[in-house]
């Protein structure tokens, strides 16, 4: 399971955040999972639950959110949003593994370029953490 | 909005022993084949290597190893490099096959962080990347990324490469980053120019590896590439080895 790897990163990177503003219990983790990624929020919960059972994080509610990704071509301007449903099962889980790999396979719907920018909704980021501080 | 790929990396790599980076600032050198040579050769000698094709846009360590297309990493708690030719192997080439990767630097550096934060290579004495040409993307995120870094560099013979890798090492001296030291590949004659120079810059001169016409016929083989003066050479070298050395 990839998502696996991923919530290790979202979880070592919430809790320098709640070191940093010296939390000592964890309440709710707010994360964004952009669409060219594909990772499946209930994959995703599940590994952070696992790896969280004990600890800062052991009373935290994860909400994952979704975005939209926004492509965006260098050469013509367009803008359109990407559409896993448009690309066939063996593309999509290499986007879903290595979101750039995309540039080897789509093309600006306009003129054809594979020079697009991610502009918006690659992968997962880390949006917010609430919790009790150490008064 | 934070990524949180980069906090995953240094535990990633914290069960390897030794990061090696082939590297040169001047691209057809040769470093793909030194760095797959090296790799190999330490792995025969019994240590437990990883080979880590840095090169996105113009990967080639799959070709000299022979890697069969449908070869593809084991999806186990992130992403677990395949066996090779004895080696744990790692390539973007799983993901995009025989097609172009046309990536500009914030998609390199984004390939980088992604691999290196979900590749789970476990317990290894060595890791050696083949790194791109140059001194752009790939040499910064690692430097930035992987402190342990150790960069080793390969030149040819020619005046033209060896002054591209005079900046890297000025580079990687200004960022207090280790050289293991300079090969010179492809050599022709018996020119000491290449080993005096290194010398003058406070380098390791760690040899140099005759032209071999028969290194062409070894791609695809592992096997034979170590019968070549590559594999040879390398073998002899004064090169990082393992415990059982």
């Amino acid at each position: 399971m990839h998502e696996w790897a991923l919530a290790e990163g979202i979880l070592a990177s919430a809790r320098k955040i709640a070191e940093q503003e010296h939390l000592i219990s964890v309440s709710e983790v707010t994360i964004r999972v952009g669409a060219l990624q594909q990772v499946e929020p209930p994959i995703l919960r599940f590994a952070l639950k696992q790896l969280s059972e004990d600890g800062l994080f052991s009373h935290a509610k994860f909400r994952i959110l979704k975005a939209k990704s926004t492509l965006k071509c260098r050469v013509c301007g367009t803008t359109w949003n990407y559409n896993s449903k448009k690309i066939d099962r063996a593309t999509a889980e290499a986007i879903h593994f290595v979101p750039e790999v995309a540039h080897s396979y789509i093309k600006c719907p306009k003129c054809g370029s594979p020079d697009f920018e991610i502009a918006s909704g690659r992968g997962v980021w880390l949006e917010d953490i609430k919790g009790v501080k150490n008064e | 909005m934070i990524d949180p790929r980069t906090s995953i990396i240094t535990e990633r790599l914290a069960r390897i022993r030794r990061i090696i980076a082939v590297s040169s600032g001047k691209g057809g050198v040769g470093k793909s084949m030194v760095a797959t040579a090296l790799a190999l050769s330490l792995a025969k000698e019994g240590s437990r290597v990883g080979l880590f094709d840095l090169d996105f846009t113009g990967p080639s360590t799959h070709i000299i190893l022979g890697v069969s297309d449908s070869l593809q990493p084991k999806e186990e708690k992130g992403i677990v490099p395949p066996t090779v030719g004895g080696l744990e192997y790692m390539s973007l080439v799983y993901y995009v096959g025989d097609n172009p990767a046309p990536l500009r630097g914030a998609d390199v550096s984004n390939v980088l962080i992604e691999l290196l934060a979900v590749t789970q290579w476990g317990q290894l004495d060595f890791l050696v990347i083949d790194m791109p040409p140059g001194i752009g993307d790939a040499v910064l995120d690692l430097v930035r990324l992987v402190k342990r870094i150790e960069f080793l560099i390969v030149t040819t013979p020619s005046l033209l490469a060896f002054e591209v890798v005079k900046k890297q090492v000025a580079l990687l001296c200004e960022l207090h980053m280790p050289v293991v030291g300079v090969i010179e590949n492809m050599k022709a004659d018996k020119s000491a120019a290449i080993q005096h120079e290194t010398t003058r810059l406070g380098l390791k001169y760690l040899g140099s590896i005759d032209y071999d016409a028969k290194v062409e016929l070894s791609i695809g083989n592992p096997e034979k590439l170590l019968d070549t003066a590559i594999g040879k050479a390398i073998g002899q070298m004064p090169l990082p080895r393992g415990d059982k050395q």
